[in-house]
């Protein structure tokens, strides 16, 4: 049997394997992680004709050079990336949403998400990758995962299980769209918060900052003010959470977050606006919107609505 | 027994059993905590136990608030349900080279070094909560005399091992991380394996932990 895989050429700046996350977990301090942005992540599986938690590669910004070993494999990319297939008669650039075909020596050059932050690179077939807890999702800083619980390297080899070859032409007419409204649902510590604080928190813009990663997302823009207590008694936090330390400045918590926290939530991002916050690379202006529990509810099944629609329009 | 239930976002409960720490207040979090587990209801994806706070997680793909907070609120508690406590012996060293923050602890609690070791030693610890990172156990409660603040400037890398102590508790970095808690000695045993699906934590909540001051040359030997 031929070996297929890829070598590393240059691994991008934070590259790993994701799926869609380990459940159950959080009270021994382990998060849900998987892939930051759900929606792309199960767009790149369906067009491969992939079963929808076949683990994939996840790229933030620079994404990685990879040169394929083997006989043949399709693939697809998804998110708002360049990217250039290189090909024995000269580069092809390459269209997200589209499975292409690589061929012994090919190599995939994922340059760059362009206005975003993340992108997928889903083959068909299946990566060889480590389980933990039922799920291949890398959290780096639990070295909790594949890959030993790291990032993808310079020089290693990703192996590839098997391949299927049927799908090779399909593909999905799509473009992601971007907010910059935030939809939130007032969090429980939202109180604590001065009057003027509270205004801020829904009529200010805020800055996505440089600190930002998948653990949490740091903003900047006018003070909250804290009028109570700027810490609370540690407990459990979840993922869209939105604390305000006592710089004022909110952090909104990611998929890698830690599990236990002590700063006051001022909010919650709603379920239904994950994927797209997600996306908003450094430099983004934000802000945030009030709604109501059942609405978010329904936003959150609007949002599945048209995930599902997506994956019947693929061709 | 829960004070009162309301939503956190639209995917979790955030449970609320009042607002002191205290082993009574926690150990109901902890029963109910192990009574929703073993009922493993349908689309809770978490549950995360703290001092005095119990927050379940769900997929709002299979079910949502308003049903699972029925479902809390007439969950029949098994009463014989009794926590296990395990009691767990963990060995630190306090040399200079690790105790990065003594002196500070010296000056700001106004007591010596042998007296901050003689009140830590003597104590049995309780674990309320595991978390914040993999397997990090947050131990109490300490002696009054101990109880110190958080650094103010929170340290960017905190050695693996290391046990801090911030308020009334004390706590130990499973792995290099960040934190703020005053760190007085190290621990040479792993407190969290990853390779071990089923118990990954080697303390978990309900356990008492008792801390036992080894010598350089123990710790150096300690994993040979």
């Amino acid at each position: 049997m031929i070996k297929n895989y890829f070598e590393v050429i240059r691994p991008g700046i934070n590259t790993t394997f994701q799926d869609l996350g380990r459940n159950n977990l959080y009270h021994i301090g382990i998060p849900f992680s998987g892939a930051m942005d759900n929606r792309n992540f199960i767009l790149a599986n369906s067009i491969a004709g992939n079963k929808e938690n076949t683990p994939v590669i996840e790229f933030a910004y620079q994404g990685p050079l990879l040169k394929f070993k083997g006989e043949k494999i399709n693939f697809n990319i998804t998110g708002n990336v360049s990217f250039n297939l290189i090909k024995k008669e000269g580069p092809i650039e390459g269209n997200c949403y589209q499975n292409y075909t690589l061929e012994e020596g090919d190599q995939l050059d994922i340059f760059s998400t362009n206005k975003s932050v993340y992108g997928y690179l889903a083959i068909c077939g299946t990566f060889e990758v480590q389980f933990q807890w039922n799920s291949c999702s890398t959290n780096t800083k639990a070295n909790v995962g594949a890959n030993n619980g790291k990032k993808i390297e310079k020089d290693q080899l990703i192996n590839i299980l098997d391949i299927h070859s049927e799908n090779s032409k399909r593909r999905l007419e799509y473009i992601n769209t971007k907010i910059e409204n935030i939809r939130v649902i007032k969090g429980t510590n939202f109180d604590y918060f001065s009057d003027k604080g509270k205004k801020n928190f829904f009529e200010k813009y805020f800055t996505v900052t440089k600190l930002s990663d998948r653990m949490g997302m740091r903003l900047e823009g006018d003070k909250i003010e804290n009028a109570v207590n700027t810490n609370i008694k540690s407990e459990g936090i979840i993922k869209g959470v939105i604390q305000v330390p006592a710089d004022g400045n909110p952090i909104i918590m990611l998929s890698d977050h830690g599990t236990i926290g002590g700063y006051p939530k001022i909010g919650v991002v709603i379920s239904a606006d994950y994927d797209k916050l997600v996306q908003l690379p450094p430099g983004s202006k934000i802000k945030f919107q009030e709604i109501e529990l059942p609405e978010a509810e329904m936003l959150f099944k609007l949002y599945q609505m048209e995930t599902k629609n997506l994956i019947l329009k693929i061709k | 027994m829960i004070k009162n239930i309301s939503n956190l976002g639209d995917s979790a409960l955030y449970c609320d059993f009042g607002n002191d720490v205290n082993r009574e207040i926690n150990s109901k979090v902890l029963k109910y905590f192990k009574n929703i587990k073993k009922k493993n209801i349908e689309g809770i994806t978490n549950l995360t136990p703290s001092y005095n706070k119990l927050i379940i997680s769900f997929d709002l793909k299979v079910t949502n608030y308003k049903i699972l907070k029925k479902l809390i609120e007439d969950l029949e508690l098994n009463k014989i349900e009794k926590l296990e406590n395990n009691k767990i012996k963990i060995p630190i060293c306090c040399e200079k080279e690790f105790a990065l923050d003594i002196k500070r602890l010296e000056k700001n609690l106004k007591i010596s070094e042998e007296k901050i070791h003689e009140k830590f030693f003597s104590k049995e610890y309780f674990c309320y909560m595991t978390g914040f990172i993999a397997g990090l156990p947050f131990l109490g409660d300490l002696d009054l005399s101990l109880k110190t603040k958080r650094l103010e400037t929170p340290r960017v890398k905190i050695p693996k091992g290391s046990v801090g102590l911030a308020e009334q508790f004390c706590n130990i970095y499973t792995f290099e991380s960040p934190g703020g808690w005053n760190i007085i000695g190290n621990s040479p045993l792993n407190i969290f394996d990853k390779t071990n699906e089923a118990k990954p934590n080697l303390i978990n909540p309900g356990d008492t932990v008792i801390f036992e001051k080894i010598s350089k040359a123990q710790y150096e030997k300690y994993n040979d």
